[in-house]
């Protein structure tokens, strides 16, 4: 397993360094920082501008391979260079990642957990109150994009503030209050509210997808012999149902969570512009508006990564799960 | 179920044989088809979605006409009002009609879902097939490129270009060009165990080539899970494009889509729902419609397979 791993992290890693080149490459090429110093008042002389340019290695009358060569050697001593205003794009990508990190990883852990818990229970339940409940549940959810559902619960959340509780229990928009005073224990307080809603929002649209999918997977699974032998065995039902059912049912819900990690990432985008958090899907939404080259590569090579990350992660956890990976 | 397709088959083809009028593939054909369709009605939710994809239709390209707004008219007697007999479904801050607009958004983000999805399909189908049969290099290759498209910002990609270049065709085949890959990895494997089939291996070893073998014999066995394919990638191409017109990175103004309209919506949503209910209201109903048609094609056309996918 370890040499096929081997393989595998060699063969992704050569997929993400194509994958930043050609996002550089791209919007070194199409994006225009220079539209942000020009037509200024007073007039910046172009002379300035193609200085300021230069030094952010951003000038689009550098030869682009020049700029590449410049921007790769950078990258590999660790420095993604500088926005299109000067600004440090490392110092921007760590504050921001831990801002996504919050969301991301609460979301996208609670919202697996809940979905292959909820899709399993489903499938132990079919054709009874629970399952048609969370079925359909999850089919609506299905439906709904993450934006709609975003700006749903925020509307949910306004409703509940002004006609149940008459005054602002929950918290939607933006990271924390700043006009906040208290002890530490408000702040955090202040803080866990407001991730109540993104969070919740990450949650439902991550879980709704396993869910169905979960549900699928462990009906396969439930009817077949060896969970049959595992009961006449003497297992008792919920033994015989997490140890000889729900292992087997996991391993295509797990290849199924790799592919849809790029999609979650996309949905922490809308949430974030939507709560208005400043992360990096909205900070990649906004050094796309505002042509901020440097800042769309180390995005997308921090994307990039996290997929590579979640694909090995995927080889590994199915590895476990499943003998006949390790011996093949 | 209660019909057994093979059985079925089998007499529908026996009969024809006796009578010997009819070629065998015509006879069998419309009767696989009437099984299928049977199969479908019995799927009551599958019907209700066909349905009310059916009204949504006909309401964005038909129902705009009744109204006597335009989306592009702007009703200055009538800012913000709320829904009322004139305004159905109510105005927004200029005094446009949020009906007309919606209908008029909806069938941009129709059409471009079905653009898309017959392109994304139609794409996976080759790659996955040729992938699969020829093997060797041109799966390596193939492959390689499906992953390589998986990793590639193809969001970016989009973002930048769509805006750019205003153009219509170009976002529905850059959207073509980035859902195809998972299907064609499907493909892919159900073209290797159809590749050591005796019919297949009967045809290659009479010496016809490989692509006739793919066009004749692959593909139409794998006709089932293309035509799912193609009715799941018409809500995956719908909610890609609101999503990317959501950021206004996708249908550019003064063209306007249900993306569009929820993201115009999204601040005064608490204050004026009817701007963000309705748009989202259609949007979401239209994919929840085509994921039961979806859903109960699945069940009809491929009744062993009990996955989602």
């Amino acid at each position: 397993m370890g040499k096929y791993l081997a393989r595998r992290l060699l063969n992704y890693l050569v997929l993400v360094f194509i994958a930043t080149s050609m996002a550089y490459l791209l919007a070194a090429l199409t994006l225009n920082p220079r539209a942000n110093y020009e037509g200024r008042n007073p007039p910046i002389p172009k002379a300035s501008i193609d200085r300021t340019l230069s030094a952010f290695n951003i000038n689009n009358e550098t030869p682009i391979l020049t700029r590449y060569g410049h921007w790769l050697n950078g990258v590999v001593h660790g420095d993604f260079g500088r926005d299109w205003d000067g600004g440090s794009v490392n110092g921007n990508l760590g504050r921001k990642m831990w801002v996504s990190g919050q969301l991301l990883l609460i979301g996208t852990v609670l919202g697996g957990l809940v979905g292959i818990a909820a899709g399993a229970y489903a499938a132990v339940k079919q054709y009874r109150i629970p399952d048609n409940l969370l079925s359909t549940g999850a089919f609506v959810l299905l439906a709904m994009p993450v934006f709609v559902l975003a700006i749903l619960l925020q509307v949910i959340a306004a409703k509940l503030n002004v006609n149940v509780f008459h005054h602002r229990v929950f918290e939607y928009s933006g990271q924390y209050n700043p006009a906040l005073s208290g002890g530490f224990f408000s702040h955090i307080g202040d803080r866990l509210n407001h991730l109540i809603f993104p969070t919740l929002t990450l949650l439902l649209a991550g879980a709704s997808y396993l869910m169905l999918y979960q549900r699928n997977a462990m009906l396969d699974v439930l009817g077949s012999d060896y969970v049959r032998t595992a009961r006449a065995k003497g297992l008792r039902r919920t033994t015989a149902l997490r140890r000889h059912a729900l292992r087997t049912a996991l391993i295509p819900s797990v290849t199924l969570f790799t592919y849809a990690f790029a999609t979650i990432f996309v949905g922490a985008t809308f949430t974030e512009i939507i709560y208005g958090w400043h992360g990096m899907g909205e900070w990649f939404v906004t050094s796309i508006q505002s042509s901020d080259t440097n800042a769309v590569a180390a995005i997308t090579m921090v994307v990039a990564i996290l997929v590579l990350f979640a694909s090995m992660l995927q080889d590994v956890v199915v590895g476990i799960l499943d003998p006949r990976v390790r011996v093949g | 179920m209660t019909i057994d397709p093979q059985e079925l088959m089998g007499t529908v083809t026996a009969e024809s044989g006796i009578s010997g009028t009819a070629p065998l593939d015509e006879t069998r054909v419309p009767s696989r088809m009437r099984i299928v369709f049977r199969r479908f009605l019995h799927h009551k939710l599958a019907v209700a979605g066909l349905v009310f994809v059916i009204v949504l239709v006909l309401l964005a390209f038909v129902g705009i006409h009744l109204t006597k707004w335009k989306y592009t008219d702007h009703d200055f007697n009538a800012l913000q009002v709320s829904p009322n007999g004139s305004h159905w479904f109510g105005t927004d801050l200029t005094g446009k009609d949020v009906f007309a607009a919606t209908m008029r958004g909806a069938q941009k983000s129709i059409i471009i879902g079905l653009l898309v999805a017959l392109m994304a399909t139609g794409i996976a189908a080759l790659v996955g097939s040729f992938a699969g049969y020829f093997g060797r290099w041109v799966d390596r290759v193939l492959m390689w490129i499906v992953d390589l498209l998986l990793i590639v910002p193809s969001f970016l990609i989009i973002a930048i270009m769509s805006p750019k270049f205003h153009s219509f065709w170009l976002f529905v085949v850059l959207l073509g060009m980035f859902i195809w890959q998972i299907t064609a990895r499907i493909v892919r494997g159900q073209t290797l165990s159809l590749r050591e089939r005796e019919y297949v291996l009967a045809a290659k070893y009479m010496g016809v080539s490989g692509f006739r073998i793919i066009a004749r014999h692959v593909l139409p066995n794998l006709a089932s899970l293309l035509i799912i394919d193609a009715t799941v990638n018409v809500s995956v191409a719908v909610l890609t494009e609101t999503g990317l017109s959501f950021f206004g990175f996708g249908v550019q103004p003064p063209d306007i889509s249900l993306g569009t309209l929820i993201s115009d919506a999204q601040t005064s949503a608490t204050t004026f729902p009817w701007l963000f209910l309705f748009p989202a209201g259609f949007l979401t109903l239209f994919i929840l419609s085509v994921n039961l048609v979806g859903n109960g094609l699945r069940d009809a056309l491929d009744p062993t397979s009990g996955q989602a996918r």
